[in-house]
């Protein structure tokens, strides 16, 4: 019991750890503050494009989406960062995970902002156009208000996801939150300062996924 | 176009790594599986022992859930690899990858079935109660069935995006594509094998996928 | 001989398939100013999907419609401006539920029209006070019933200043409690003068206030004429039986 908690629980380690790993944090939110944004702005694209009129660019785009599902996220990291220099497309880490998360989170997203507008009924673009409304208008002032509205509960849920995942940025040396937690315990030989970490990472979303859960069970009843 | 296809599919470097590509596969195949049955069967049960409202149980079930729903796999992952050996407790490392993502899937999987649960009609219960069925006997046969039948879509989304991480066992070791596709990439300073890592995962997840799309239009999870 | 007034709205040869079948099989239609034209038929005989293509809310296949004498059908007409001359009513009101009445019947003032806030509420004001609901300008449709979502509907078609409006089966959702309150705004733009394409099966409706009764069936127009006459004696066939089915 007692090496368990030497192991996991050594607060002197985790308090002499604690500056590098508030480091990687700060990291970790401005990272967070670029990549979901991002996706935010990307799957609403994804979404408008897989409801063109052609067949062919929904086709294209579909495509691509499950793509981009379909691999996992730190394979296409891996390969964005350390497979596109072999092409001459050399990025810095950052960029790298800006890139790779671009691409993975805003299909998921633009899935999501999808199922929103299905959702919303057809009569809504009836009753839109035959007022003289043209498409940007309907979309912008009837559609994606309700759209949203309906599938917030999907959008927060997946923004948690994003926050998440942007732990893998660690295996491309990119200092954030687990990447400063990790070079700690190499350095002590104390698993702490990851537990820490992890302790950062409740704090941060416990609340909402908790929050999440009543939400989902509302819906569901 | 030919320095891509150099860079990329290089034809005697696809020829030399593809065997250890596909040892990556069947790693991936064995351990998404194991994580599948297990974090379900654990979510399924988790969600039942729930059902039967004992407080201090579900206190413990909903603690658990919420942890492994809000910490990142890869941390969780770290924490048993490096940790464990030290207390004196030694797994192999796809056993660790193995354990981690069977409980973070149990996680996501419960509340899912959790929401399932309570979702199918209070009349049902009646129903089963009223013509002798016991608690368990109207769980099993009524309203289980129903709860699983509600729940298939969320639950394949879930279950796809967690057994992605597999990935993540490139991190310790364990020999599944993504390791496979890295070391072979340091050997031969070629991109080619990352290449065929990539697309061994959309060979093997983009069937799921498409599986995935067609259940949730089959079975629309009703929302207002 | 009198000199007929020009036809508002001018449909010639109008045809509709979705796929492989063909919803309407060349229709002719002539609408006069003022005109209420009622529009009668079983499920199936594809009234709603010529209303639809009045504003083109459904492509037609073949055949022109033309409104004040612009075509609709042509590329450089401007279809979003011409839609504001046609005001459609839809049986399931189709009201925007996160915007108050006055919010409903004011957008497409404030985004197409382009008018300030103020001078588009004060018209959407004028159009809920026709409809007797100025009194509800700020509620939520939920809070209404249906009648008085209906009426609102109405009030957002009329505040475009419609030559022509349409009307879709504007009472079938209705508690038959509400329906009154809707013909009753319907009578009233009739007396004031809107040429109207009533798809309905509000019969005495169409005894008081139209000035023509259409039956179709299978796409095409069958019969056509004065209500009493429809009503009394109408001459084909299937006219009569579907009479007899309504009336009995």
């Amino acid at each position: 019991m007692d090496a368990l908690i030497q192991q996991f629980f050594n607060l002197d380690i985790m308090s002499r750890a604690l500056p590098l790993v508030l480091h990687g944090l700060w990291q970790t939110v401005v990272l967070c503050l670029i990549v979901i944004p991002l996706g935010l702005a990307g799957g609403l694209l994804f979404a408008l494009v897989s409801l063109s009129r052609s067949r062919a660019i929904r086709y294209v785009m579909i495509v691509a989406i499950d793509f981009f599902r379909a691999v996992p996220p730190l394979v296409l990291l891996i390969f964005v960062y350390s497979g596109l220099p072999f092409a001459g497309i050399r990025l810095s880490p950052l960029t790298a995970v800006a890139l790779a998360f671009f691409l993975n989170t805003s299909s998921y997203y633009g899935e999501i902002y999808r199922a929103g507008i299905e959702s919303v009924g057809r009569g809504q673009w009836d009753a839109a156009r035959s007022t003289g409304l043209n498409a940007f208008h309907t979309l912008a002032s009837v559609i994606l208000p309700q759209a949203v509205r309906n599938v917030l509960p999907d959008l927060v849920s997946n923004t948690v996801e994003v926050v998440k995942l942007t732990s893998i940025a660690s295996v491309v040396a990119l200092p954030e939150l687990l990447y400063s937690a990790d070079m700690a315990r190499s350095i002590t030989f104390n698993a702490s300062p990851i537990v820490l970490a992890a302790a950062i990472y409740l704090v941060m979303l416990w609340p909402v996924v908790r929050l999440i859960s009543r939400l989902e069970r509302r819906i569901a009843s | 176009m030919n320095a891509f296809l150099e860079t990329f599919f290089k034809p005697n470097l696809i020829a030399q790594y593809w065997p250890d590509i596909l040892k990556g596969i069947v790693v991936t195949i064995e351990i998404a599986f194991a994580v599948v049955v297990c974090g379900l069967l654990l979510g399924l049960l988790l969600a039942v022992l729930r059902s039967f409202r004992i407080t201090p149980i579900n206190a413990l079930i909903v603690v658990f859930v919420d942890m492994f729903r809000a910490l990142p796999p890869l941390v969780i992952v770290l924490i048993v690899y490096f940790g464990l050996p030290n207390v004196g407790i030694s797994i192999p490392s796809f056993a660790v990858l193995w354990l981690v993502l069977t409980l973070v899937l149990a996680a996501f999987a419960e509340e899912i079935f959790w929401a399932g649960i309570l979702s199918v009609p209070k009349g049902q219960w009646d129903a089963g109660r009223s013509t002798g069925f016991a608690y368990l006997g109207t769980l099993a046969w009524i309203v289980l069935p129903q709860a699983i039948r509600l729940t298939v879509p969320p639950i394949t989304n879930r279950t796809v995006a967690i057994t992605k991480n597999t990935a993540l066992g490139m991190v310790i070791g364990v020999p599944e594509i993504l390791s496979q596709a890295t070391s072979a990439q340091s050997f031969s300073g070629n991109a080619t094998p990352l290449m065929l890592g990539a697309l061994a995962y959309v060979i093997l997840f983009i069937p799921v996928v498409a599986l995935g799309r067609f259940l949730e239009t089959r079975f629309a999870w009703r929302r207002s | 001989m009198s000199i007929l007034p020009a036809p508002i709205l001018s449909i010639a040869g109008l045809r509709k398939s979705f796929g492989p079948t063909e919803v309407l099989r060349g229709i002719d239609l002539a609408v006069a100013p003022q005109e209420l034209v009622f529009i009668i038929g079983p499920s199936g005989s594809g009234k709603s999907t010529l209303l639809r293509c009045c504003n083109r809310l459904e492509e037609p296949t073949a055949g022109v419609i033309t409104l004040g004498g612009v075509d609709l059908m042509a590329r450089s007409t401007d279809i979003n401006a011409m839609r504001r001359k046609i005001g459609m009513v839809f049986q399931s009101f189709n009201l925007y539920p996160h915007m108050t009445a006055l919010g409903n019947v004011t957008l497409a003032l404030r985004k197409v029209v382009g008018k300030s806030r103020s001078d588009a509420e004060q018209l959407g004001m004028a159009a809920l006070e026709r409809v007797g609901l100025s009194a509800k300008a700020k509620s939520y449709p939920s809070e209404l019933s249906g009648g008085q979502q209906q009426r609102v509907a109405i009030a957002r078609a009329l505040a475009l200043e419609p030559s022509v409006m349409l009307f879709d089966e504007p009472t079938s959702a209705l508690d038959p409690e509400l329906v009154g309150s809707v013909l009753a705004v319907m009578r009233e733009l009739k007396a004031a003068g809107m040429t109207m394409l009533v798809v309905s099966h509000e019969m005495r409706f169409a005894r008081d206030a139209a000035d023509r009764v259409i039956f179709m069936d299978h796409g095409m127009i069958v019969e056509q004429g004065r209500p009493e006459r429809i009503f009394a004696a109408p001459q084909e066939t299937r006219t009569k039986a579907f009479i007899a089915e309504l009336t009995r």
